[in-house]
């Protein structure tokens, strides 16, 4: 199937201004024709990944904010919007290509360790990037995209608690695409979370002491079902920016089949060749990887 | 423009174009890909060739004692080689790594356990506290962990607390019991799945996949994949030991095609770059 589905636009209103001298229009529409081409090339490149099994569900461990901030000799929290900008075209590129499920590791349990300040700048970013998503034309619109945030929100101040629980509400009605971000998370606290929560409904009135031995056990699905992240399947591919090839506290009950991908660029360098090349790699595995789930 | 009217005329000739082109154009990418794995793989056998026989003498120290526990994730088909994972624990005795623990998710190498351990004199089975214990040079501990060490621990584990949930609602004390992290991890130890967390683990199989590990000790262990058991060398496990002994900082200044696919092929990232540079600059807008 061919899924260039809208045709490229020329953008012209964000390259050429109106006053522009007979010399810059040149160069203008140089850059249009470019643009257009980029449009293209990208469709036409995404058109060809779809021959073969497109991923349903990506997740991402965005790494290296800091560190970008750093070499750029930028102040951190320019390094945090470079990173969100990032964030914005890797969703657009996966939407594109046809991936329904995104999760993102936004802030670990482990990250309130981090200096007040910059924990602090994280939430304000947080609070001000979740009411651009829920503005009309924003990206959450153009997918129909439904908001999940992940993790132990009661760690999170009222203010970011309900901004999150705003937006969740807000594309409660949406289902063409599905964006999981985690937020005060750690695998370790959503299993014990599940646990915790698998007790709470298996729990019985009243049991004598010696009966205790008959009720009837928790099983793995038991657990499963009350994970946070039982709304999505299973990641199919993890891709963690900046080299580490750790999980970090990541997913680790969900990701026994998902392939670890550590491309050593900055999150804000990421770009759209590292998702080429890890959705080809996957095509390459996808035959193994399919068994091996289907194994009991 | 004429070249703008030029190109929607071909991309919606191309919306016509049956997907037999692109079918080919898939496959054309995949057989270059795969090509070059196997000049990759060209490159890593003439590399353990030259790690085996101590041509690159940056290998020949390594501070072992950093790597306080490894493991070693096999896929269940390859395990069945027994002869294999034994020249592997040999290779891992050679280097110097003290502890190891050995993951299949079918529990095929817990079943060979017996032979293993036979089979090398100088191996002992893991027991509780021994990841604090000295051990002598040739001492190697050994542990097997299979799924019913992964998500079925966990579902034991839970059911030991729940039935400690239960008895704290039968006494005095009626408040709602919320279990805690460090009482999971004392719940696991007691149903018999509390191993230690892994330093390293090293997955042997098509893809790098943890393949079931428990979840519980892979919280900040770096994952790194080594191939299949089959074509396993001496070179890229020493190389994988080394790497993780060392301090590493990445800053991510290569372009991304050639950082992940072409770091054996120096020579060819200059005649890349430009061209890749510019169309990457013109397909990130939209």
């Amino acid at each position: 199937m061919f899924l260039i589905r809208k045709p490229c636009q020329i953008h012209s209103n964000q390259l050429c201004a109106p006053d522009n001298t007979m010399e810059k229009e040149g160069i203008c529409k140089f850059k249009q024709l470019f643009s257009y081409l980029g449009c293209f090339l990208r469709k036409f490149m995404f058109s060809i990944l779809s021959v073969g099994p497109i991923p349903d569900h990506i997740a991402f461990i965005m790494d290296g904010n800091r560190r970008f901030a750093k070499k750029r000799h930028l102040l951190e929290g320019d390094g945090h919007k470079a990173g969100y900008e990032s964030l914005i075209s890797i969703l657009n590129y996966c939407y594109q290509l046809g991936v329904k499920y995104i999760t993102v590791y936004a802030f670990s349990i482990e990250n309130f360790k981090r200096q007040p300040e910059e924990v602090q700048l994280l939430m304000d970013l947080m609070v001000e990037k979740i009411e651009d998503l829920l503005r009309n034309g924003s990206i959450v619109d153009k997918y129909g995209m439904r908001l999940y945030f992940v993790g132990n929100l009661g760690l999170l101040s009222s203010t970011v608690r309900a901004a999150a629980e705003k937006a969740m509400q807000a594309t409660a009605h949406n289902s063409r695409a599905v964006l999981l971000i985690c937020v005060a998370y750690t695998s370790s606290n959503e299993m014990v979370h599940a646990v915790n929560q698998a007790i709470r409904k298996n729990e019985f009135d009243s049991v004598e002491e010696e009966h205790i031995e008959k009720v009837p056990m928790i099983k793995i699905n038991d657990i499963k079902r009350h994970m946070y992240m039982s709304v999505a399947p299973d990641p199919d591919i993890v891709i963690r920016s900046s080299g580490e090839t750790r999980l970090s506290n990541f997913l680790l009950w969900q990701t026994a089949y998902s392939p670890l991908y550590s491309p050593t660029a900055l999150w804000p360098e990421i770009s759209i060749w590292h998702l080429i090349w890890v959705v080809l790699d996957f095509q390459r595995k996808y035959a193994y990887l399919q068994k091996k789930r289907k194994q009991p | 423009m004429v070249a703008t009217d030029s190109i929607r005329k071909s991309s919606s000739r191309m919306a016509q174009t049956p997907s037999f082109a692109l079918l080919i154009l898939w496959l054309l990418i995949h057989l270059v890909i795969s090509i070059f794995f196997i000049v990759l793989g060209i490159v890593d056998t003439v590399e353990d060739y030259l790690i085996s026989s101590g041509f690159l003498k940056r290998y020949d120290v390594i501070n072992v004692g950093k790597l306080r526990y490894l493991a070693i994730v096999v896929d269940s088909e390859d395990a069945m080689q027994i002869n294999k994972v034994l020249k592997l624990l040999q290779w891992l005795t050679d280097i110097g790594v003290k502890h190891v623990c050995l993951y299949d998710s079918e529990g095929v190498l817990k079943k060979s356990k017996e032979i293993i351990l036979e089979k090398l004199s100088y191996a002992k089975l893991y027991e509780e506290g021994d990841e604090k214990s000295a051990l002598d040079s040739k001492t190697m501990i050994l542990e097997f962990t299979s799924q019913f060490d992964g998500k079925e621990a966990l579902a034991r584990a839970a059911n030991l607390l729940f039935k400690r949930h239960l008895k704290l609602s039968l006494g005095e004390n009626q408040e709602e019991k919320i279990f805690t992290e460090a009482q999971m991890t004392e719940a696991l130890k007691a149903v018999g799945s509390g191993g230690p967390e892994p330093d390293l683990l090293l997955v042997y199989g098509p893809a790098r996949c943890h393949l079931g590990f428990p979840a519980w000790r892979l919280r900040y262990t770096e994952i790194v994949h080594m191939g299949s058991l089959d074509s396993m060398k001496y070179g890229p496990l020493l190389k994988a030991i080394y790497k993780f002994t060392l301090v590493r900082q990445n800053y991510g200044n290569k372009h991304p095609l050639l950082r992940i696919g072409f770091h054996s092929i120096w020579r060819l990232e200059v005649y890349l770059f430009i061209l890749i540079n510019i169309f990457d600059r013109q397909v990130r807008e939209f």
